[in-house]
């Protein structure tokens, strides 16, 4: 207390970090996906990726992904203010770890080499689903469907192969089996 | 064909469906349809505040003192931003207030138009939901579903912005349907299994206490009385934050009195020592529980709440129940009785070591100081006006700081609703504005603003709106030109190094109250304080009350920040019978 001259008490002991996918049905209305990012951040949240859509055009109902990490209690915290908000009707959450939840990022790659090296690239994403998009003589564009990581590895891999540009998505998340989240 | 309305009479359409009496605002550019519609509501009273944040107050104070939502009309731009205090206050104390705002035309929204802002972006963060209405067939559905929002689950602040154009245009007007559940969101979670193992806890208890706090109050009245029967039946202590003050009567011997960083010492030692702590409605404040690693290191914990992110967000429980307070404690009561469950002879035997333990921590008087015969001691005044007011059904609002501590140790309070304080936000200028909103919800009952005088100057103007209505509120201002709780802080952590916590040029109190058209009494000694206070009490007008009290008193006992519950700090008398010296004390 000596060296704390502060009205509020210090922080407590440091907690270890899991990493998890929340996935948030919502109202698909004006600043929905705002209030929604802004709890993140006005609680001090993280958010690594963050994917959304409409998936009901008839209900008007978006899915929201989001990858965050937090201790146990953060993660709980998440869920709980999460469900809180009126456009909210569930919340889903999934440990990385997870086997039974199938994640996936998509990605598209631009290379610009000659024929041998756009082969080669070609070659190197074969194992993440490659779909080329577009084709020239001396370029090509690449779609792939990985892991995160995987994703992260492939492109500074790449980069020896001409790629320049990469786009990515956040992730996506879908339990296995015939379960649906209720 | 249906009968086509306006947006702005649709507005007061929703609000005289939704049993709104009294409005609080100011008109502007952006809201003039909506005034220029008020003079055809009759059963509508609009009471003119002179600045937007005292509207947001006077609404929370009505709220509070009621129960009812408090509604807000405001202009756009600098109408919504002054309005963001008070909302903010309402969402941090669970307030249900229904804030209207005008906006600019919807084809000028997103130009910078003249008073334009972001309204619903700034009010994002500060309300349970908001609404921009882009189109007036939406309007009488969202203003409905705003009373709704703001005042089902646990209560708070909403804002509905209505674009000037919206105010002009016509539809038809839909009553509205209640749903069972918004968005699936239900508020009784809970089972009889949790209050089965709620009430073997308590069976099983040797060293219980019950932490009440807000919840139990915006659970209304009836919440207090079960609360009551079960604290009763069950003889446990029970001690209050802040907000829950007036739940639990202050003068019942099983009142252990306020806790936290200024309750008392058997409150804290109980916390602290406790083997069974039933947390109604509250939500473990970091002004509660201290230290938290510390926290009540050998109990059980149960809590009790409606919002489920209450449940494990600063402190890790044993038992959550979530729900209605009035509903959990009419199946505890319900099952108490049905088990035929004894336990109100058997318990206060088991207790009976616990309540030996606390009274010893009581003969520590720790809320007491040293009197004077020269000067007004804070606590003494505070004493004062309580002796002389207890026996009316009085209603307290405050600002923020010792003062507000010190009406909190010092005036009991018997009964929920009236007391009204700004606690999570700690906003200073609430309690005058908030007494304008007391004071109009309960015309003929006395309402008190204890304040001190540096909080009370920043919502002063309001006092025009108290004399425009013939509100008899009574400021009672304990002047010590200080900022008072700012030094202490000073005082105790900064090496006295008192950095513009002084007020040098205050007003002369008593000839602002004369020029605001309301009455200005002043008393300087002890000696007199009770005829002055009587004389306050005699006056049929607002009055400004400045009691000059000492300047150099502290706010004690007190937890210093970062420790837990049981290294409180005492008072004077105390810390010189310890001699705890200057030194130790500014290392605490």
């Amino acid at each position: 207390m000596a060296n704390s001259k502060s009205a509020y008490s210090s922080a407590g002991k440091k907690q270890k970090l899991d990493t998890h996918i929340i996935v948030v049905w919502v109202d698909n209305e004006a600043g929905v996906l705002a209030r929604v990012v802004g709890l993140f951040s006005g609680r001090g949240y993280n958010i690594e990726s963050l994917a959304v859509a409409e998936v009901d055009q008839k209900q008007n109902i978006s899915r929201i992904t989001i990858v965050t990490t937090g201790t146990p209690q953060v993660v709980d915290q998440i869920k709980l203010q999460l469900k809180k908000l009126v456009p909210v009707h569930k919340v889903a959450d999934f440990k990385r770890e997870d086997k039974n939840v199938i994640f996936k990022e998509m990605a598209l790659f631009k290379f610009v080499a000659n024929n041998g090296k756009l082969n080669k690239a070609f070659e190197a994403c074969k194992n993440f689903n490659p779909v080329i998009l577009d084709k020239t003589n001396k370029s090509n564009v690449i779609q792939i469907t990985a892991l995160r990581r995987e994703i992260d590895s492939m492109s500074k891999n790449l980069k020896k192969f001409g790629l320049v540009s990469v786009s990515r998505t956040g992730a996506v998340a879908m339990t296995r089996g015939s379960e649906i989240f209720k | 064909m249906p009968k086509l309305y306006s947006g702005a009479e649709i507005v007061f359409k929703c609000l005289e469906d939704q049993n709104v009496s009294h409005i609080f605002g100011y008109p502007g550019g952006a809201v003039l349809p909506i005034y220029d519609e008020l003079k055809n509501f009759n059963s509508i009273k609009h009471i003119l505040v002179r600045h937007e944040q005292g509207a947001g107050h006077a609404a929370e104070g009505y709220a509070r003192s009621t129960g009812k939502p408090g509604v807000l009309l405001v202009t756009s731009g600098p109408g919504a931003t002054n309005a963001v205090t008070a909302l903010t206050d309402a969402y941090m104390d669970s307030v249900p207030l229904v804030c209207i705002t005008g906006q600019v035309p919807t084809h000028l929204i997103g130009t910078d138009a003249f008073q334009e802002c972001d309204t619903t972006g700034i009010t994002r963060p500060c309300t349970k939901h908001n609404w921009l209405v882009k189109d007036i067939n939406d309007l009488a559905e969202v203003m409905h579903k705003a009373f709704e929002v703001a005042t089902t689950g646990r209560p708070g602040p909403v804002l509905v912005d209505i674009p000037k154009d919206i105010q002009f245009q016509k539809s038809k007007y839909k009553n509205y349907k209640k749903n069972k559940k918004l968005n699936g969101k239900s508020h009784d979670n809970y089972s009889q299994k949790n209050i089965d193992e709620l009430i073997n806890l308590i069976s099983k208890a040797k060293k219980p206490i019950f932490y009440t706090g807000g919840g139990v109050i915006n659970s209304g009245t009836k919440a207090s009385e079960l609360l009551r029967e079960l604290v009763y039946a069950t003889g446990f202590p029970i001690t209050s934050t802040l907000q829950g003050l007036g739940c639990f009567p202050a003068d019942d011997n099983q009142f252990l009195g306020m806790l936290g960083m200024h309750g008392t010492y058997e409150a804290n030692n109980a916390m602290y020592s406790c083997d069974l702590m039933i947390n109604v409605g509250a939500r473990f404040d970091d002004r509660i529980t201290g230290k938290i690693d510390e926290f009540s290191p050998q109990s059980k914990k149960v809590h009790i709440d409606i919002d489920p992110s209450s449940i494990n967000k600063n402190v890790k429980v044993d038992l959550a129940i979530v729900g209605d307070i009035k509903s959990v404690l009419t199946s505890t009561l319900k099952t108490i009785k049905k088990s035929k469950n004894n336990f109100s002879k058997s318990n206060k035997h088991q207790i009976s070591n616990w309540w030996e333990q606390i009274q010893k921590w009581r003969s520590k008087r720790s809320l007491d100081y040293i009197g004077s015969e020269e000067t007004i001691k804070p606590q003494y005044a505070i004493e004062r006006l309580y002796e002389l007011t207890k026996d009316k059904d009085t209603y307290i609002t405050t600002e923020v700081g010792q003062h507000q501590m010190w009406a909190a140790q010092h005036y009991k309070f018997n009964k929920p609703n009236r007391w009204m304080t700004s606690g999570g936000l700690g906003t200073m200028g609430y309690g005058l504005p908030a007494a304008v909103g007391v004071q109009i919800a309960h015309p003929k009952k006395l309402v008190i603003d204890i304040a001190g005088e540096a909080s009370v100057l920043m919502t002063m103007q309001e006092m025009s709106t108290a004399v425009q209505y013939n509100l008899p509120i009574k400021i009672f201002i304990l002047n010590n030109e200080y900022m008072g709780m700012v030094r202490q802080w000073q005082e105790l952590l900064h090496d006295k190094n008192y950095s513009e916590s002084y007020t040098a040029a205050l007003p002369d109190f008593v000839k602002m109250a004369e020029a605001y058209g309301c009455v200005g009494i002043r008393a300087k000694t002890p000696e007199e304080l009770d005829d002055k206070i009587i004389e306050m009490l005699n006056t049929d007008r607002p009055v400004i009350f400045d009691c000059l009290v000492d300047k150099q008193e502290n706010c004690f006992p007190m937890i210093p920040s970062g420790k837990p519950h049981n290294q409180m700090l005492l008072g004077p008398k105390d810390q010189k019978e310890k001699k705890i010296t200057g030194k130790g004390r500014t290392l605490v």
